[in-house]
């Protein structure tokens, strides 16, 4: 394997980790304000994620970094090209990162409301946009032979694109309802598990929707980069075996499903995309790809010795993390947010 | 409206805005994790409100400078992805470097400390807080690494193109990181060591409860911003001759001096035109300037002239000159705030000598409103560094209007420009408020959930 490849896999970690993390935040900010009116439920289920959503969030950073470091035309071109989608997904960031913080720094019910609301706002706004994110890079966007993309805003608002949006909006609150019932005890479990049965249905229906859609919209099937072999159908069975361990509450079990369904997921799409990174809809030649995008060899070679060095690093001091803050979340616990 | 200029203008909203939360995580983190040590080693409960009370509020302003980070790190190519295509191979390695060794480390350990108050050991709670400090002073080094490239470029080379890296070590070892990072570690330092002085004065001016807590507390930030205000300037000196070496014309600008002179007389006082590049009316010491500049009487300073003239011949005729007036009121209000901060420690390590921080009430209202000086000098430092090396995005390499982005349009940088402002405008708001709140608040409601 080059290290263009290398890379390449690289950032799919990254955004795997990503998805698999911060699903389950956006998730559990999207569902808090439905959880309890109480406002000390809605701490509990705040709660649940305070420890770690900004150690998360740190993963789409690094991803963000990774992909400027090792393929900058990758990086321009597609955040010059998703420009306002961009700005509408850093707005919903910043006020999702400061409602934490701020929601308890003050007792008013009505400051409290206010940031609940942002907090949900801030969930479910980038949630929507990565499947819109995700589904467009599937698609192709229109790239001219300069590496520059030629259309508006609408033009990534095509209803294959939200569709994707749905569906990960769904998947990530489905996740996230399940991570609560992992985190919670007495009635938000009892609620959590509820909620969580109740999405199971309509987030595999667009999940596949978004599969069948595919099909048609996209010629992702048939000009596949490399053939991504039984990954799509993991993601699929364990989508489906999820809801069976909702229903009989093995929760842990559950979890694993959706976060294997996520997972596997991402890798299909890195896979269907390689060795390409954005693909041209107007030129297949004008596509980017680990080649053309990338830095220098040299550039790539620094990286990857750092990377080596220091991912396992931080997975190891998140995972401690994890297993230090592991125990479920209640109203008698000490609750910081 | 012209895209350059709404990007430049983007870019420097939200990176001012970023700074101004950045210097006091900077300094604040050591200051609390101090704090919390020395409750450690003398199990003395004072020291842990202590810890708690600024830990509060280097909490607020901590989300602050998260968030708006966040667009720093996707900026870059969203409004300069000519300058991402161009430098990404240098550039895009310390930003990165920095996500993976600082970012994980500093959030990661700050939940592990708001949360771990009953969970860690004191000593790990304690360390906790050490590794958040390390974490954030060890991501200003890699972005300033990342931005001394641009002052001062070195380890590349021309190729298809593009900047290609060739020495990741020479970026390390650049020269101007080297003045540039400490100068804005100690700035840090002045920034929290004011804003605790300020804090803690309002508190002994009103003869708050606990009081053994504001006295420390003030104790503390004197001799912090002590250390903080002497090494910034002795370190600003060093950067200013640096930077005559380096970068001579952002000097010349600095002190708007327009023809060269030996030996060179320092400005305190000028009003000048721009256009015609001439003063109209000038108050200078003679000789001065050399002297800060090499450290004796005489010896050639280059006037703005000149400078235009030799990269005439070096880079094609053009105009190198940065906006001078901006340059020189920038530099000279963070110079000047710098020399007031300076008076006021003086004054405070007298009274610390005394061992007595008893002062009229209006001694107390100005170290309150002292708080304003490191944010002003922090902001106008940085805007004299980026404009006064304007036309350039790289110095010497690549000019700022070659490294927008083609095709993000100008109506699309004016909605985000009005977004963004809006949004940080919103949350200044929120955030002063809460500050406010909790810092008037003091010790006794440091449960403050319910
Ligand atoms: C000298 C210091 C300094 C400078 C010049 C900058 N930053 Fe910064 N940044 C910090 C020092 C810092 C910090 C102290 O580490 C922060 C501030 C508060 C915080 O949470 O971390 C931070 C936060 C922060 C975050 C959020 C990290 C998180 O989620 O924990 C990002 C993504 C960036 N920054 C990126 C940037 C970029 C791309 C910059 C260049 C334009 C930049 N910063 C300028
Ligand atoms: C946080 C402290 C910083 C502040 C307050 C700051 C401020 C500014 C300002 C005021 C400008 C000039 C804008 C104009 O000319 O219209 C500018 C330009 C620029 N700075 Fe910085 N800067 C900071 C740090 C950085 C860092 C660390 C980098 C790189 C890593 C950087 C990259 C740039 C770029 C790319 C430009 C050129 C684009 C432009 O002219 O707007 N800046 N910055
Ligand atoms: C007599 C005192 C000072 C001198 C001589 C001085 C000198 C300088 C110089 C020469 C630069 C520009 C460096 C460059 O562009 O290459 C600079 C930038 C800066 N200064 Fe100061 N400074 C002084 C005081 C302060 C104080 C008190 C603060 C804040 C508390 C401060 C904060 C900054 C910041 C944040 C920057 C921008 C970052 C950088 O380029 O280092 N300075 N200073």
């Amino acid at each position: 394997m080059d290290l263009n490849t290398v890379w390449f896999a690289l950032i799919a970690v990254l955004f795997v980790g990503f998805f698999f993390l911060e699903g389950f935040d956006y998730g559990v900010g999207v569902l808090h304000p439905f959880m309890s009116k109480d406002d000390k439920k809605r701490r509990v289920t705040i709660n649940t994620i305070g420890t770690f959503w900004d150690g998360n969030e740190v993963w789409v950073l690094t991803a963000g970094g990774a992909m400027f470091a090792a393929f900058p035309h990758w990086y321009a071109t597609m955040f010059s090209g998703f420009y306002m989608a961009l700005v509408l997904l850093l707005l919903a960031l910043i006020v999702r990162g400061v409602s934490f913080e701020f929601r308890s720094k003050d007792a008013n019910p009505k400051w409290r409301s206010l940031w609940d609301w942002m907090l949900f706002v801030g969930s479910a706004v980038p949630a929507l946009l990565w499947g819109v994110a995700v589904a467009n890079l599937i698609r192709g966007v229109p790239i001219d032979a300069n590496m520059n993309y030629v259309g508006g805003f609408f033009n990534l608002l095509n209803p294959y694109a939200l569709l994707g949006g749905l569906m990960t909006l769904s998947l990530f609150t489905y996740h996230g309802a399940l991570f609560l019932t992992l985190k919670t005890t007495d009635d938000i479990l009892v609620k959590a598990q509820s909620i969580a049965q109740k999405l199971w249905l309509p987030t595999t229906i667009l999940v596949f929707a978004f599969v069948i859609a595919g099909y048609f919209a996209t010629d992702m099937f048939t000009r596949l980069g490399a053939n991504p072999g039984v990954v799509p159908i993991i993601a699929g069975l364990a989508l489906l075996l999820s809801g069976w361990f909702v229903k009989i509450r093995r929760s842990g079990l559950a979890f694993t499903m959706t976060g294997i369904t996520l997972a596997a997921s991402v890798v299909t799409v890195f896979i269907g995309l390689f060795p390409r990174v954005l693909v041209s809809s107007l030129n297949d030649a004008w596509s980017l790809t680990i080649y053309n995008a990338s830095s220098s060899p040299y550039t790539l070679k620094i990286m990857t010795i750092i990377a080596v060095i220091f991912v396992p690093i931080v997975l190891v001091y998140q995972g401690w993390t994890y297993w230090m803050f592991r125990k479920r979340v209640s109203v008698n616990s000490e609750l910081e947010y | 409206m012209d895209a350059l200029l709404l990007a430049r203008c983007q870019f420097a909203v939200t990176t001012v805005y970023h700074f101004f939360f950045v210097p006091l995580t900077l300094g604040l983190s050591i200051l609390v994790a101090i704090m919390e040590t020395i409750y450690v080693k003398t199990g003395n409960e004072a020291y842990k409100r202590m810890a708690k009370f600024w830990g509060v509020l280097f909490l607020i302003n901590f989300a602050m400078g998260v968030v708006t980070g966040i667009v720093q790190e996707f900026q870059f190519g969203m409004n300069w992805s000519e300058y991402s295509r161009f430098v990404g191979d240098i550039f895009g390695a310390p930003l990165a470097i920095e996500a993976l060794l600082a970012f994980f480390l500093e959030s990661t350990f700050l939940g592990v400390w708001i949360f771990g108050w009953n969970r860690l050991s004191p000593k790990m709670h304690a360390a906790s807080m050490w590794i958040v400090a390390f974490g954030s002073n060890l991501s200003a080094l890699w972005i300033l690494i990342a931005n001394s490239f641009m002052q001062q470029p070195v380890g590349y080379t021309i190729r298809n193109g593009r900047a290609e890296m060739i020495d990741f070590f020479a970026l390390l070892k650049n020269g101007h990181v080297w003045v540039q990072f400490p100068h804005v570690f100690f700035a840090g330092i002045c920034t929290a060591a004011f804003f605790v002085i300020g804090i803690s004065a309002y508190h002994l001016m009103k003869k708050s409860d606990d009081r053994f807590v504001w006295q420390q507390s003030m104790k503390i930030g004197t001799i912090y911003g002590a250390i903080g205000v002497i090494l910034v300037m002795l370190i600003g000196h060093s950067q200013a001759q640096y930077m005559m070496k380096v970068q001579p014309m952002k000097m010349a600008a600095a002190e708007a001096l327009w023809e060269s002179e030996n030996p060179a007389a320092m400005s305190l006082f000028t009003i000048g035109n721009e256009k015609k590049r001439e003063d109209v009316f000038a108050l200078k010491v003679p000789g001065l300037l050399s002297f800060l500049a090499y450290n004796r009487f005489s010896g050639e300073v280059k006037g703005i002239n000149q400078l235009q003239m030799e990269y005439e011949e070096s880079h094609g005729p053009a105009n190198y000159v940065p906006p001078v007036a901006i340059s020189y009121w920038t530099f000279r209000i963070m110079v000047g705030a710098g020399m007031v901060m300076l008076l006021l420690i003086v004054f405070l390590l007298v009274a610390l000598f005394r061992n007595k921080f008893d002062f009229k009430p209006i001694v107390f209202g100005v170290l309150l409103w002292a708080i304003a000086l490191p944010y002003l000098a922090n902001t106008t430092g940085w805007i004299f560094t980026e404009i006064a090396r304007q036309p350039w995005a790289v110095f010497g390499v690549l000019r700022t209007e070659a490294a927008v982005s083609p095709s993000v349009s100008g109506g699309a940088v004016l909605l985000s420009l009005v977004l963004f402002t809006l949004v940080y405008g919103a949350l200044m708001v929120a955030d002063i408020y809460l500050l406010r709140k909790h810092a008037l608040a003091g010790t006794a409601k440091l449960n403050f959930h319910e």
